[in-house]
Order: C-alpha cells, then sequence, then structure tokens
C-alpha cells in the first residue's frame, strides 16, 4: 500500500498482524441503549473502526477482529455499555513495528 | 502455574515493569514478569521518541546494542494554518554524538531487547498471560489470578505495569473501578511507512544515521485538542498523531481520517511520498496529569508508568517517565523485602522515592497543563492561525506602505483574538507549566 493511495481504515487494518481466538473480547451489553443512543460515538472514536451502526439491523455491529485494543471504547460509550477484556495470552493484535 | 512464591511478580513487559524486574534482578530478587503478548513489544506503541538519560541510568551505553532507529538531531515544530506552515526548528551536531539525547524507536523491536536485559540479570519472563484479577488474602494482594490453567502466580509485592487501561490497579482499589474521563485520554494512531535509508536522508537533510522529529500544530488537526508527527526511522517515517477523547467526541471525526488530512497535507505529502505503509497502529494515552493520579501503593501492591498517568504531554514524555517509576518500584520492593515488610506503609517508600525524583516533581509542577490542554483546543488552532497570517503579511511585498501593513497586521491579530484574550491566553499558559 502506498503512502499517498487513498484507502479505508478496513484496508488499512488489512497490514496489521492478529492472531484471533475463537471468541469475541468485547460485546455490546444492552443493544436497546444503542438505539437510543444519540451519539454513537463508538462508532467514530475508535481508530479500528470495530463499532459500526447497522440501520437494517438496527443495532451495532462489533468487528471485534479489527481491535487494536486501545480502549477507547469504555471511556467513548458513555453508557458504559460496552465490554471489554483483553484478549486470552497471545491472542489478539501482534504489532510488528508499534 | 509455580508452586513457589516470588518475591515481586511484575505485570506488563513495557518500560515500567521491564525497568522495575531489572532493578529487582539485579537486587536478588525472585521475580516473574507476566505479559500478554506473545513477545514483549507485540501490543505497544508509542510516537516513538525514547529520552537517553532514564535507560542510561539503567543500561549505560545502551545504543551500542539497543535496536533503536536514529538519534535525534534536529526537532522542528510545525505550526499549520490550512496550506500554509511555520516552521521552527533547533539542530544540534551535539545531539548527532554520544551519548545523544533522544532516539526514535519501534517499540516491537526495542522492547523485546529491554526485556532481555531483565532475563538477563535473573528475571523470569512469561509471555501469552493475561491477568485477569489480583488475590487478596486480608486486604493484602499477594498475587494475581491469570487466564492460564491452575494459574495463579504468588509473589509478596505486584507492581502494575499493565498500561494505559490499568485494569489491575483499578481491581487492587487504587483508583476507582470505572473508566477513565475522556478529557483525560488522547487517542492516538499513527502508520510506519517505509522508504530507502537515502530519500529519508535526502528528504529531511540528515547524514550519518542522524534522525528529525516534527511535531505539527493548528488546523491539520481541525480543532481538536493534540499535535501531530513525523518521526525518522532508520529506513522508515512514523506518521501520526494523537488527540484528546473528549474532543473526538464532540467533533465526531474519525482518528483514522485526521490521519489522511495529515498525510495529504502540501508540506506532508512529499516527505511520505513512493512510501510503502508498513502498518497501522493506534494507542490511548493517558494524560490526567497530576490531579487524575491514582494511589501508587498499597498492600502487596504498587503501579508505574501509563498505568500511573506518569505522562508529560508538553515534553513528549511518557516512556522515561515509565522507566524511573520502575526504577524506584524496583528499589522500593527492594528495601521492603529487606524489612520483610510489605504493608502499605513500607511500600510507602515508594512514593517517597517518586517525590524525591523528577516523576512527580514534574507532574506536580504542571499539575494544571492536563486541564489547560482540554480546553484549549480552540487556542490550539487560533495561535498557529496567527503565526502563518503574520508571516505571510511580513513576506508578502503587496506595495502597501510598511506602516499600514504593521497596522493591518494588529488590527488582524486583535481580530483573531481580542486583546483581553490574548492576555488571559498567555497567563493561563505560563500558569500551566511554571
Amino acid at each position: 500500500m502506498k503512502a499517498d493511495e487513498k484507502v479505508t481504515v478496513e484496508e488499512k487494518l488489512g497490514l496489521v498482524r492478529f492472531k484471533h481466538g475463537k471468541e469475541s473480547h468485547l460485546s455490546v451489553i444492552a443493544e436497546d441503549v444503542c438505539v437510543r443512543c444519540e451519539g454513537k460515538w463508538c462508532t467514530t472514536i475508535c481508530p479500528a473502526h470495530v463499532y459500526e451502526w447497522s440501520p437494517e439491523q438496527n443495532k451495532v455491529i462489533v468487528n471485534w477482529e479489527n481491535c487494536l485494543e486501545t480502549g477507547a471504547c469504555i471511556t467513548g460509550c458513555p453508557y458504559a455499555n460496552i465490554q471489554f477484556q483483553y484478549p486470552k495470552g497471545g491472542k489478539g493484535v501482534e504489532f510488528r513495528y508499534g | 502455574m509455580a508452586e513457589e512464591k516470588f518475591d515481586a511478580c511484575v505485570v506488563g513487559a513495557g518500560p515500567a515493569g521491564i525497568a522495575a524486574a531489572l532493578t529487582l534482578a539485579r537486587g536478588g530478587a525472585d521475580v516473574i514478569v507476566l505479559e500478554r503478548g506473545s513477545a514483549p513489544g507485540t501490543k505497544n506503541v508509542m510516537g516513538g521518541i525514547l529520552y537517553r538519560k532514564m535507560l542510561q541510568d539503567l543500561v549505560p551505553d545502551f545504543w551500542k546494542e539497543a535496536p533503536i532507529e536514529r538519534p535525534i538531531a534536529e526537532e522542528q515544530a510545525w505550526l499549520t494554518s490550512g496550506e500554509n506552515v511555520v516552521k521552527l526548528g533547533f539542530r544540534s551536531e551535539a545531539f548527532a554524538k554520544e551519548p545523544y539525547n533522544s532516539f526514535s524507536v519501534l517499540r516491537a523491536r526495542f522492547d523485546p531487547w529491554f526485556a532481555q536485559q531483565a532475563e538477563k540479570a535473573g528475571a523470569m519472563l512469561i509471555n501469552e498471560t493475561t491477568v485477569l484479577d489480583v488475590i487478596k488474602e486480608d486486604g493484602q494482594v499477594v498475587g494475581v489470578r491469570t487466564d492460564r490453567k491452575e494459574g495463579d502466580v504468588y509473589a509478596d509485592v505486584v507492581i502494575a505495569g499493565d498500561g494505559a487501561i490499568s485494569w489491575l490497579s483499578k481491581k487492587a482499589g487504587l483508583q476507582p473501578d470505572r473508566p477513565f474521563p475522556a478529557e483525560h485520554l488522547v487517542v492516538g494512531c499513527k502508520e510506519v511507512i517505509e522508504l530507502p535509508r537515502e530519500v529519508i536522508e535526502q528528504r529531511f537533510n540528515l547524514k550519518d544515521n542522524a534522525g528529525m522529529s516534527i511535531e505539527l500544530f493548528g488546523d491539520v488537526l481541525r480543532g481538536n485538542a493534540g499535535y501531530a508527527f513525523l518521526y525518522t526511522n532508520k529506513e522508515s517515517l512514523s506518521l501520526g498523531l494523537g488527540v484528546m477523547l473528549n474532543d473526538l467526541m464532540r467533533t465526531k471525526q474519525k482518528p483514522y481520517e485526521l490521519l489522511d488530512v495529515l498525510k495529504a497535507h502540501p508540506a506532508v505529502a512529499p516527505l511520505i511520498k513512493d512510501g510503502e505503509v508498513r502498518e497501522y497502529a493506534a494507542k490511548m494515552i493517558p494524560e490526567g496529569g497530576y490531579p487524575a493520579l491514582p494511589h501508587l501503593y498499597g498492600p502487596g501492591i504498587l503501579v508505574a508508568g501509563d498505568a500511573a498517568m506518569m505522562t508529560n504531554a508538553a515534553h513528549r514524555e511518557g516512556s522515561n517517565l515509565a522507566m524511573e517509576a520502575g526504577k524506584l518500584a524496583g528499589r522500593a520492593v527492594l528495601e521492603a523485602k529487606a524489612r520483610r515488610d510489605f504493608s502499605a506503609a513500607s511500600l510507602a517508600r515508594y512514593e517517597k522515592l517518586l517525590e524525591q525524583s523528577f516523576v512527580l516533581k514534574d507532574l506536580r509542577r504542571y499539575r494544571k497543563l492536563p486541564h489547560f490542554i482540554a480546553q484549549s483546543g480552540e487556542m490550539l488552532t487560533v495561535y498557529p492561525a496567527m503565526a502563518n497570517m503574520l508571516a505571510e503579511r511580513f513576506l508578502t511585498v503587496s506595495g502597501m506602505p510598511k506602516g499600514e501593513e504593521q497596522l493591518a497586521m494588529l488590527k488582524e491579530t486583535l481580530r483573531m483574538r481580542p486583546l483581553p484574550r490574548l492576555i488571559g491566553d498567555t497567563w493561563r499558559a505560563l500558569r500551566a507549566m511554571l
């Protein structure tokens, strides 16, 4: 990927190495809270675009495989509606440069 | 996991944890380090500047063997406004020579080396182990619970160096068990962009492996308080930014879109042209400062580094504070070990040592700074814009007599920031740092 190419964050995340376990380490606690949430901040503050609002499904989709484990969502959800745990030992993102 | 009991259990193989482990192992203590990544550094990200002094205290002449990138010989600050830039800089031949002042660093390469120093001194490093909780007996922390089978680890003291979220210090009761407020956090993201060594040295006017750091302020951050950075590595550039989380929530801008704005800036784009993006990374930086510090010690536990909010945004410091705090934590535990007393009162020695060092002295001196930055998103745009306006008018020969031009510059300055606010801003900025 060239530095001056216009790419999506998903394409950028394609450069990152992950070792995924089977289970998500992230979840939305109560989906109805998201429906009422006026800001849906999780969909904009997360630098890995893990959270995506789906109007069709009327809920937040959690792309946990993209998670860079910053923890921004924990504070960024004003309703404390996101459950975040570190992935199991040895799983998750694996930076090669950092 | 292990039947034996350790003198100390360090959680997190970052700068704080490894500095603690190294100090303890050298002092003859039995120390175990638990790291959740498959190797130290795999979870760790920073903009990329490491100061020399604190690491040198731990590993003399480390630059001769450590995987650092380039010693930083030139530092620049760019004040951006639209497509314009006012550039300030400092270049030092002394910074380019031993013992150097600072280095650009890629953490996934540096951290394994640093951890190795602790291992060589006798510390035991266990990777792929996520710590879930502290184990307490009668209020005293006596170990940690990990996600391994039979994964309880017992130790006289636990040192939490578990990074910006620091669940461990929260579970141990050293800080409230709730998310940090958004105005105490910075969200950062960066790209590592590969370029041939000669191209980097040509574009940045560098030689003999010396490096440059550029920090960018103003418009390029689209009204979010924070700054962007461009650091030269050996054969790559670290290009990224960090902005206050409360501003990101207010402006609803996405961190990676801000990074794209940065990459497209006409002063930045030619520097990264033809580069190959190798990695995209992100990290949260705790910048609540002194008012937001947790309790630094409790019965059987200490906390250091990002986990203890030890950063100094004004001076780009973090990893060096972590190393110093880790070292002092190690020292405090060695003293406690000699006394056979791991109570909170005994471990309070750690805070005393921190108070005597620059760590707490600086954090206290800059205690108003985090609040100032959190409230100053607008100022961080207005003043760079003002500098560009003045530079542009000063340098433009328009045919207007100089006397009229100067009057126009003064009027425009006061339009951008009326005099009472100019004075107020200056006063508050000085008070935040002096």
